[in-house]
């Protein structure tokens, strides 16, 4: 709306200002959001050149990825959101069966069942499942009145709840942590009471000696092992120090582009794809943390615009989601990788190797491009 | 919408945590993290120095180090090969399965293991270029001994890891070892060296020795007494070849040798320096050592006379005898017939210090100062008096033990005018007098060089010492081996020492076969043509100027 009336004001004097803001708008791209995730990306690009090791085929697949997922944004910043609430019960169900299909018939991989085979495509349901089920709760919330009751509280927990275990029995603790987390975001966002979120809490809490009783021995060393990670230096501490090796040992400026010894004579596990800001850390030192971490800042206030401008209840969910777990995504990452928190399986957004993460991300920034650029339809 | 600004805030503070936390690992724990990562990425490791050649007196090398690889491998990396990675690996090596898993299991809990040391530098190359994780190599020389057997006991031996453990080799190990240098290179998680980062300390290359041994020598010896030994089938067998004038040894050769280039063939009994190690009993060789006492200490000359009928003589309850009846004989007749009564007579006569103290004199019961490991400064008697018996026989060389050596050394000054020039395995500087020590006295000497001088004419027990063209000096001797019960009627050494030209002594060699058992045992049958054909081949290898047929008068008739 902003940006359409300041256009109309000025259109005396800046007429082509104006055409161009409506040739975004009409193409559906955010220019700002778009220009900030390729200099991101490419700015990943760089850094996983010197962590791959120049490793045979590994830029040129990333690459293809990125393309496929840059294309995926952009076909679904072209629909709008109406569309998507229309389908949301029915990609919710689908996504939801197909996580019990993973647990039955899923192939296995690094000690967890997480892929599904189609024959045509392998991928991970799950990794779908970080933008179906917050689209399902803004779904909810949007049809009921606001401030929310208790049983819409009861009904959205439950939305959440049944994927999230589905995930976390793979297991995958990472993906249903941010599962969880953009589910709970949406719940948050559409008015739960304090008292709900203090009883949570408490809960929580309460439930913490359980969840360590359920959780997996792997899991539990990797709690163990983040709160004195020399206990077990050789094993499950191995990471965390070599980690923070590579990131300490960069110091203010870092050591160089492909300079990197911790990461080049292969010390630092998963360097290439958990890890990978380790090697950042390591080659461009706390400068290139800071030029990392402004990026990503540009993008979440980017994004954070977007969500408050947001005009339906639906889209201002659901966006905000996104940019909520998007900011989590790297805060969770990066609190890994330096010590902070325990080890879980989550990639650094559009930095990291790897596939479906990518692809998830940027078709959640689609999402926020058709918010953003279909408002003014909807208004008209 | 204040709920969404309030979230965002909550990362906002999240996200000043992890850039507080980035500040505190990237500048204030910079240094110790730093220090961390040397540790893991930095090592020193050992340059080895090239150990330094061994060359005969003339420059020719009798041991040179060429660079060899060794692989080995860090058990716990070489986990993460693939069973086609160990298959290819095994098979560049010639290896089985068995093999490594043996190796594997004597190195667990180890972070080093040996598989295969030193192989040609191209057979290492080709193993490390299939790329397996937790292979290595390691540059290291192998010592290369051209002479092989007949230089092997001199030149001795290094033990694999590059120490001298025989010979040459462990006596002037630190003159030869070098300094080892040092270097600090970047090393990989699998202890792959990635990259030189500086060099800590070159490494220094060992020095070269020049033996005083002349290779060409050295072989003609070795020739010689192996084909001796394989004649009479005899245990074993020394040869010592010794310049006259300064001490210095040409050639030492020894049977049973082993191929030092072959650790398959060292044994304990093969690698024995025998002209060193061993002690015998040599009976008459030494006889002249008995005389030699008479003529320092009596009134007598080699011309002097004695009556040695009737070839047997009772002294304290025992009697000496000879083979026959050889009635009256001179002092040089005496060591021609090996006469025991003579003898007996002859050193009966004067105290017993005085054969002890000439005996002291030779250099028997010390060690020759050659310095080799192991060497045994034989047996003498000393500081008791001795029954006229016992006293009789040591000057026919029993109840004296010596190495072939100490009795080279002896020859040998007699051979110079009594002057005693120390030994040595080293190369001397030509041009420096040796200072040396009159230790008999010149009369004495001359006198017995007389008496030894093998006269052509005669058919004395010396005459397979012969060689064409020289007049020769020596003396053969056969003494019974001593056994548990006694001596052995059938054991023998034989032996024969002597120089030449008898006129002017150039070269002094000693022969011992240890027990031979076919074709004779006696010395001038067994030794005395080895001390022929070394003396003969020698001489013309020295370029050692013919005696004319007048010298031989200036010495046997020339009173």
């Amino acid at each position: 709306m902003a940006i359409l009336h300041s256009g109309r004001n000025r259109e005396t004097n800046s007429n082509s200002l104006q055409k161009r803001a409506s040739l975004w708008q009409r193409l559906h791209i955010d220019p700002l959001l778009l220009l900030s995730l390729l200099i991101l990306m490419g700015a990943g690009l760089f850094v996983l050149v010197s962590a791959g090791n120049q490793a045979a085929g590994m830029l040129d697949r990333q690459l293809i990825r990125f393309g496929v997922a840059l294309l995926g944004m952009l076909v679904v910043a072209q629909i709008p959101p109406r569309y998507y609430k229309m389908a949301v019960p029915v990609l919710f169900l689908l996504g939801t069966l197909l996580l019990v299909m993973v647990l039955m018939f899923g192939d296995v991989g690094g000690g967890a069942q997480r892929w599904l085979d189609l024959k045509i495509i392998r991928f991970q349901p799950s990794e779908i499942m970080k933008l179906v089920v917050p689209m399902m709760v803004a779904y909810y919330f949007s049809k009921r009145p606001l401030p929310c009751t208790f049983k819409d509280v009861i009904i959205s927990s439950v939305i959440v709840i049944i994927p999230v275990l589905l995930v976390a029995k793979q297991p995958d603790l990472g993906t249903a942590l941010l599962i969880a987390a953009s589910g709970l975001f949406v719940l948050f966002l559409a008015g739960l009471p304090w008292r709900y979120i203090i009883g949570m809490l408490v809960a929580a809490m309460i439930a913490a000696p359980a969840l360590w009783l359920v959780m997996h021995n792997y899991q539990k060393k990797r709690v163990l092992t983040l709160l004195n990670p020399e206990s077990d230096p050789l094993g499950a501490g191995y990471h965390i120090i070599q980690s923070k090796i590579a990131i300490g040992s960069g110091g203010l400026w870092g050591k160089g582009w492909f300079k990197g010894t911790q990461s080049h004579l292969e010390f630092l596990p998963e360097r290439s794809t958990d890890f990978i800001f380790a090697v950042l850390a390591e080659e461009f030192g706390l400068v290139g943390v800071i030029v990392l971490l402004s990026l990503y800042s540009l993008i979440i206030l980017r994004a954070a615009t977007i969500s408050m401008q947001a005009q339906s209840t639906f889209t201002r969910l659901l966006a905000g989601s996104i940019t909520l777990t998007f900011g989590i995504y790297i805060i969770i990452n990066i609190g890994m990788v330096s010590g902070l928190f325990p080890v879980v399986g989550i990639p650094l957004p559009l930095v990291s190797y790897g596939g479906t993460s990518i692809v998830t991300l940027l078709l959640g920034f689609g999402i926020l491009m058709s918010i953003s650029t279909h408002r003014q339809l909807v208004s008209d | 919408m204040i709920r969404f600004i309030f979230l965002v805030a909550v990362l906002a503070a999240l996200a000043l945590a992890v850039v507080v936390r980035m500040a505190y690992l990237q500048v204030f724990d910079s240094s110790f993290l730093r220090k961390q990562s040397d540790m893991r990425i930095m090592r020193v490791i050992e340059l080895q120095a090239l150990r330094g050649i061994i060359t005969d007196r003339h420059g020719e090398p009798l041991a040179v180090s060429t660079p060899v690889d060794s692989i080995w491998l860090n058990p716990e990396d070489f986990l993460a090969a693939n069973s086609e990675e160990r298959k290819n690996f095994l098979d560049s090596l010639n290896l089985s399965e068995d093999f490594l898993k043996k190796r594997l299991r004597e190195a667990s809990g180890k972070e080093f293991v040996y598989i295969e040391r030193q192989m040609a530098p191209e057979a290492a190359q080709a193993v490390m270029d299939l790329n397996v994780p937790g292979i290595n190599r390691q540059r290291e020389y192998r010592r290369y001994y051209p002479g092989g057997e007949a230089t092997a006991h001199v030149v001795g031996a290094v033990n694999i890891d590059g120490a001298g453990v025989e010979g040459v080799e462990l006596i002037f190990n630190d003159y030869l070892t070098g300094q080892k240098g040092a270097k600090r290179v970047l090393k990989d998680r699998r202890g792959r060296i990635i990259q030189d980062v500086e060099l800590l300390q070159a490494s220094e290359q060992g020095q070269t020795l020049q033996l005083s041994i002349d290779n060409r020598l050295q072989y003609l010896a070795y020739r010689e007494l192996k084909a001796a030994v394989a004649k009479h089938d005899a245990a074993g067998g020394s040869l010592v070849l010794l310049d006259a004038q300064s001490g210095e040894v040409l050639a030492m050769v020894n049977q049973p040798s082993y191929n030092p280039n072959n650790r398959n063939q060292y044994k304990p009994e093969n690698m024995r320096n025998r002209a060193v190690t061993d002690v015998y009993e040599l009976g008459s060789v030494i006889k002249a050592f008995g005389v030699l006492s008479a003529l320092v200490a009596g009134d007598y000359t080699a011309d002097s006379v004695i009556d040695t009928s009737p070839g047997k003589m009772q002294v304290h309850n025992n009697t000496v005898r000879d083979i026959r009846n050889y009635g009256r004989l001179s002092v040089r007749e005496i060591l021609r017939r090996s006469s025991n009564v003579g003898t007996a007579k002859l050193v009966l006569s004067i105290p017993q210090e005085e054969l002890i103290d000439v005996y002291a004199r030779l250099g028997f019961g010390e060690p020759t100062y050659v310095e080799f490991p192991g060497e045994r400064s034989g047996y003498l008697e000393t500081g008791r008096t001795l029954d006229p018996f016992s006293y009789a026989t040591l000057a026919f060389g029993y109840g004296l033990s010596a190495t072939a050596t100490q009795l080279a050394k002896a020859y040998n000054i007699i051979a110079n005018d009594g002057v005693y020039v120390p030994l040595t395995m080293l190369k001397r500087d030509p041009d420096k007098q040796v200072d040396g020590e009159q230790r008999i006295s010149y009369e004495a000497t001359k006198a017995l060089r007389e008496a030894l001088l093998i006269d052509p004419k005669d058919g004395g027990s010396g005459q397979a010492a012969r060689v064409s063209g020289y007049h020769v000096t020596g003396k053969s001797g056969t003494a019974r081996k001593l056994g548990e019960t006694g001596y052995l009627s059938d054991r023998h050494i034989a032996s024969f020492a002597g120089f030449a030209p008898a006129l002017n002594p150039r070269l002094v060699c000693v022969v011992v076969i240890d027990d031979p058992r076919q074709g004779g045992y006696y010395g001038g049958t067994v030794a005395a043509p080895v001390f022929s054909n070394v003396m003969r081949g020698a001489l013309r290898l020295m370029d050692i100027p013919l005696d004319d047929e007048s010298a031989y008068h200036v010495v046997v008739k020339g009173k």
